[in-house]
């Protein structure tokens, strides 16, 4: 990888500082990911600015919910006693994340901003959009992997992160702070859509800031569940996997959360899905239909029609799994 | 750098440039924290943070209870630091990517990749590699007299990674279940596809595991 210069800053102030004025300057967390795509020389910063001592790590109640500091390790996580009591779908995600040794090392913050996985972007030798180039190779190539929604272009990636699908179905906001000050973005915002202007990125988060803590409004009495498909069971990313929350008055479902990840180049909110489900009862029927909802509006590309199958079953088995209902 | 506790309230400001610095007060025994480049400045809130690199700086390990002072870029990982300039080879660097876990470490009790950690970052840190398990009289730990005894080897390059993974998994949780076990391996491989046997020795570990 190229030689960089390294910043271990103490807090908030001096990360940010330490991001401006230095050529490229990326912030570094766990480095799971940025150290692998730095030794390919997919990224070449000339700075790294270490935030794991400079922002929080720690997970405090706040209004019912919780407040996440970036820091935080992926391990820690999903051994929180709290977030699995609060937001069970956040746990079961967290668990899943990569291996014993990357949720040991990897932050919340790390996750959440982490590149794409997608091959193309991942090898030097592929100028895609995402590397400054003018193709996507997804849609001629082997796109097994890829997006089956959101799939207008320029980039047919999936979102990487496995922990922003329940953030944002448990309606998270996101602290983001930078030299010039502080803002919250809703996880429903922070992730973006590839356009030819914004392709370089997955997300709002400009250069110079970072993001801080992730909250999570009360959850209230609510229905939890989450399902995850993958070709392995061990250090896999999954193919396809959904999240689901539901809010009942007595038998019905009074409102739902659906949210698919691995499907397409954000964390895809599904209102398909959640129309399905509302004023329901509990059921496989109800589960069935919803998966089926779900999947109506799919363009898969050329070889990854098997993804809406399996997307259809996730969402379905993670209803039941809200339900109570025995998933095979 | 540094754990927080030794961290200074204020950071320091050097005048020297890093260089000059670095020559009058030589590389070994500065304390890691106050060491450096100039300082990054910012002019309306006075933060600054200390600037280390590109090229060689000190950097202070201690790795099964040594400690290793040594000179290197901040972009060294832990396993090239331990490998060519500690010689500690016994974690094998294999994909280089965090991906077959050969250089798994522990790292203040916990298994890293070390590959995908940067050796400046793990300073004030406790680093244990495969070659601090044996005991001072030469005793191999339980982990390894059990790789041994189930044969759970064959060309035996992601065996120090898988001992160490298996080490930090039975120091967590003594008595895990083999479900437990399978979850806690997971991210080791072994290419000549051992795993029956890797099971069979982290199983038959429980319980026998020492710090």
């Amino acid at each position: 990888m190229k030689a960089f210069a390294y910043v271990n800053p103490a807090n908030e102030k001096e990360a940010v500082a330490a991001l401006r004025d230095a050529g490229v300057a990326m912030p570094i967390g766990g480095g799971q990911d940025i150290l692998a795509r730095m030794k390919d020389y997919i990224t070449a910063p000339d700075r790294l600015v270490n935030i794991k001592n400079a922002l929080d790590a720690t997970i405090t109640p706040v209004a019912g919910g919780l407040r996440i500091g970036a820091a935080v390790k992926i391990v820690d996580l999903a051994e929180n006693a709290q977030v699995s009591r609060l937001y069970p779908n956040i746990s079961a995600a967290a668990i899943e994340v990569g291996t014993p040794q990357i949720r040991n090392q990897g932050t919340v913050g790390g996750n959440i901003n982490q590149r794409p996985r997608c091959w193309y972007f991942k090898n030097e030798e592929f100028l895609c959009y995402k590397k400054g180039g003018n193709r996507c190779f997804a849609p001629a190539g082997e796109n097994q992997y890829h997006a089956i929604f959101g799939n207008d272009g320029p980039s047919h990636i999936v979102h990487p992160s496995s922990l922003a699908v329940p953030f944002l179905a448990y309606g998270a906001k996101f602290r983001v702070v930078s030299a010039s000050g502080e803002r919250e973005v809703a996880a429903a915002n922070f992730f973006t859509l590839p356009t030819l202007q914004n392709v370089l990125k997955e997300n709002v988060l400009a250069d110079d800031e970072l993001l801080t803590h992730v909250i999570l409004p009360a959850p209230g009495t609510a229905r939890h569940g989450h399902y995850e498909v993958r070709y392995k069971e061990s250090h896999d990313w999954p193919l396809a996997f959904a999240t689901v929350i539901l809010k009942m008055s007595g038998q019905t479902i009074s409102s739902a959360s659906v949210v698919l990840g691995a499907v397409a180049p954000i964390p895809w909110r599904s209102e398909e899905a959640e129309r399905a489900l509302v004023g329901k009862t509990l059921s496989e029927a109800t589960a069935a239909a919803a998966g089926e909802a779900a999947v109506r509006g799919a363009a898969p590309l050329s070889r990854n029609g098997y993804k809406v199958q399996v997307t259809k079953t996730a969402v379905k088995r993670a209803v039941m799994r809200a339900a109570g209902l025995r998933t095979v | 750098m540094a754990s927080k506790d030794e961290k200074p309230d204020k950071p320091e400001r050097f005048s020297v440039s890093r260089r000059d610095f670095l020559k009058s007060a030589g590389v070994t025994g500065i304390a890691a924290g106050v060491v450096g480049g100039a300082a990054e400045l910012d002019a309306q809130t006075g933060a600054a943070a200390r600037v280390l690199g590109p090229g060689d700086v000190p950097v202070q390990l201690t790795v099964n209870g040594r400690r290793i002072d040594l000179r290197i870029e901040p972009r060294v990982t832990l396993l090239d630091a331990m490998r060519q300039r500690a010689d500690l080879t016994g974690n094998k660097r294999v994909c280089d990517r965090g991906t077959c876990g050969a250089c798994t470490m522990i790292v203040d009790g916990r298994s890293v990749y070390s590959c995908s950690t940067l050796a400046i970052e793990v300073q004030g840190k406790q680093v244990r590699t495969v070659e601090g398990l044996v005991s001072a009289n030469g005793t191999m730990h339980p982990v390894q007299q059990a790789f041994c005894d189930q044969d759970a080897m064959m060309c035996g390059f992601c065996t120090p990674g898988f001992v160490m993974a298996t080490v930090a998994l039975l120091e967590k949780n003594r008595n895990p279940t083999e479900a437990q076990v399978r979850k806690g391996l997971d991210g080791n491989i072994c290419r000549c596809g051992t795993f029956v046997r890797v099971l069979e020795a982290a199983m038959k570990s429980r319980g026998v595991a020492r710090a």
